[in-house]
């Protein structure tokens, strides 16, 4: 592991906002933490880019200022054109000159806004706003790229283009962490946390955690609960034989992420 | 199954734009319908249409039968995707609140939220508090329901409860619209509605959308390499896992390959609903 969480704990209060979490980013590669609001995927990367110290565990981190990070609910100054955000930004990271520009032009391009270097942030739609911020956290390079939501309530074409823009930095050997509530985007991750309550349920590649799904997935028709750890998909129900013997009438089914996700969940809670 | 509501060629023009145009879309009893499309497609235009906030500049739109009307609205129920919550009041003070809003004051508080009826709406996890705006949405007994997100941000628990109410409620003869961007939430649905530039593009099941449709995957030990040769060249690739996703054909993706002498394999495979989604919203006229 280059950089990332190992067995780290955070304490909020009386309760273990992140309760002994591994989490590796390693470089050219794309690591998804998945979780519900309040699962601690936030506390996740605050630790990983050194905004909260954990209480124990150890944190590997690249400098300060090899780090590109955006926050949840912001990554750009709205009152700033595109321009003055890029600019801006560049100042602060001590670019400049023709390699600043160079770089400028290519993110400006990259995000589709090379047209409109002169409109306000507010004034672009939230996808906009969203694939102008993961530029801004690129401009300088970095080493590791830290991404809080960057597609939450952006519609699935903004979403595609932010993927793109992800991956992109992925290929150019950048190491990147991205925290989702999206289940079906850890399918995009080459390693997957899937985070409930401050632990990791399930982690490893997305192959690797549908592999280590235990017992067996069935399907079934009906308006009636077929057994008690079984949950609705469409008109029908998902059942989960932890034995892995499926009752008579179920169809066996591959799981899914979606599934792997609930029976992950449901395992916890037989533990308990 | 009798229709709830109907848009039959709706559509709505402010000033020059036309936000909806000419769109066909129904809701039956026990139906969970999905309402798809990216941000600025017509979609909160057509629900405003469907509950009466808004008249259509043409084409008709029928509420329980009739033009929606505040008495239509009364048998209908809403959950924005911001809850719409009192978050200083408690779970039996909005309760209280929505109740005599509806002027059913005596209905009891449900059992599957009464257990937090003393904390404050805004002190629940978001999972406890989209269940208790679903139940509130549901005090007067809907008829159809509109719901926006209505599990997004939910742990797998929560979300999986929150599945069983909605069909609960669907399979007691409820009706129900989904506006949402999350493909979990889609495939969920019945049925989908996907709409792009106010015009509805496509609408079936899932896998009716999704069709034939291909993509072409690409593995190779050199993931990063294999990125950059198809996204410098032009082609929307997308990362998936340890493989590659390209829309577009295995011979023009292989050719590229070989000709870079890249070692790969190539496969064709189905699209996801996502991927199926993107390539008809971002090219309409090839839907």
């Amino acid at each position: 592991m280059r950089w990332g969480l190992e067995d780290v704990r955070v304490r909020r209060g009386r309760t273990l906002a992140l309760d002994g979490l591994t989490m590796p980013a390693d470089p050219s590669l794309v690591t998804v933490v998945v979780g519900g609001d309040g699962a601690g995927k936030s506390t996740c990367l605050d630790v990983l880019v050194g905004l909260v110290e954990p209480d124990a565990g150890t944190v590997r981190r690249p400098a300060k200022e090899r780090i590109g990070y955006v926050p949840a609910t912001a990554g750009l100054y709205t009152d700033l054109t595109v321009q003055e955000n890029l600019d801006f930004t560049a100042e602060a990271y001590g670019l400049s000159g023709s390699e600043y520009h160079r770089k400028a032009a290519q993110i400006a391009e990259r995000v589709g806004l090379a047209g409109a270097r002169h409109r306000l942030g507010s004034q672009l739609s939230g996808g906009m706003q969203r694939k102008l911020a993961v530029g801004l956290a690129l401009l300088h390079s970095p080493d590791l790229l830290v991404l809080d939501e960057p597609t939450t309530g952006v519609d699935p074409v903004s979403r595609a283009e932010l993927w793109r823009l992800i991956s992109a930095a992925a290929a150019e050997g950048t190491a990147v962490a991205v925290a989702t509530t999206y289940v079906n985007e850890a399918a995009r991750a080459a390693y997957v946390v899937l985070l409930e309550a401050g632990k990791a349920l399930a982690s490893g590649s997305p192959d690797d955690i549908l592999d280590a799904v235990p017992g067996a997935v069935g399907a079934i028709q009906g308006a009636e609960r077929p057994t008690p750890r079984s949950w609705r998909r469409g008109a029908g129900w998902r059942v989960w034989a932890p034995t892995g013997m499926l009752p008579d009438g179920v169809r066996p089914v591959d799981p899914d992420f979606d599934d792997a996700v609930v029976i992950a969940a449901l395992a916890r809670q037989r533990e308990r | 199954m009798e229709v709830l509501t109907e848009a039959r060629n709706a559509s709505r023009r402010f000033g020059a734009f036309t936000a909806v145009s000419g769109v066909d879309l129904l809701v039956k009893r026990g139906e969970v319908v999905g309402l798809l499309g990216a941000n600025g497609a017509g979609k909160t235009t057509l629900i405003r249409l469907l509950l009466g906030l808004l008249q259509p500049s043409d084409g008709l739109v029928r509420l329980f039968g009739s033009p929606p009307s505040l008495e239509g609205r009364r048998r209908v129920g809403y959950v924005p995707q911001t809850l719409g919550l009192y978050a200083g009041l408690t779970v039996a003070e909005n309760w209280a609140f929505t109740a005599a809003a509806f002027r059913n004051v005596s209905t009891p508080i449900p059992e599957r939220i009464a257990a937090w009826k003393h904390e404050l709406a805004g002190s629940l996890p978001l999972g406890t508090q989209r269940q208790v705006a679903f139940a509130l949405a549901l005090s007067h007994e809907p008829e159809l329901l509109v719901l926006d997100e209505p599990t997004s941000g939910v742990g797998p628990l929560g979300r999986a409860r929150l599945w069983e109410d909605i069909r609960y409620t669907a399979d007691r003869g409820s009706g129900l619209l989904v506006t949402t961007h999350n493909m979990e939430e889609a495939e969920q649905c019945d049925r989908l509605v996907v709409m792009a530039d106010g015009k509805v593009v496509t609408s079936g099941t899932a896998a009716e959308i999704i069709g034939g449709r291909k993509v072409t995957e690409v593995r190779c030990k050199d993931w990063s390499r294999a990125f950059r040769l198809l996204d410098a060249n032009g082609f929307s690739v997308q990362g998936h896992g340890p493989a590659l996703r390209v829309a577009a054909s295995a011979a023009d993706v292989g050719g590229l390959i070989s000709r870079e002498g890249l070692d790969a394999t190539i496969e064709v495979v189905a699209a996801n609903l996502e991927e199926a989604f993107v390539a008809m919203v971002s090219t309409p006229a090839a839907a």
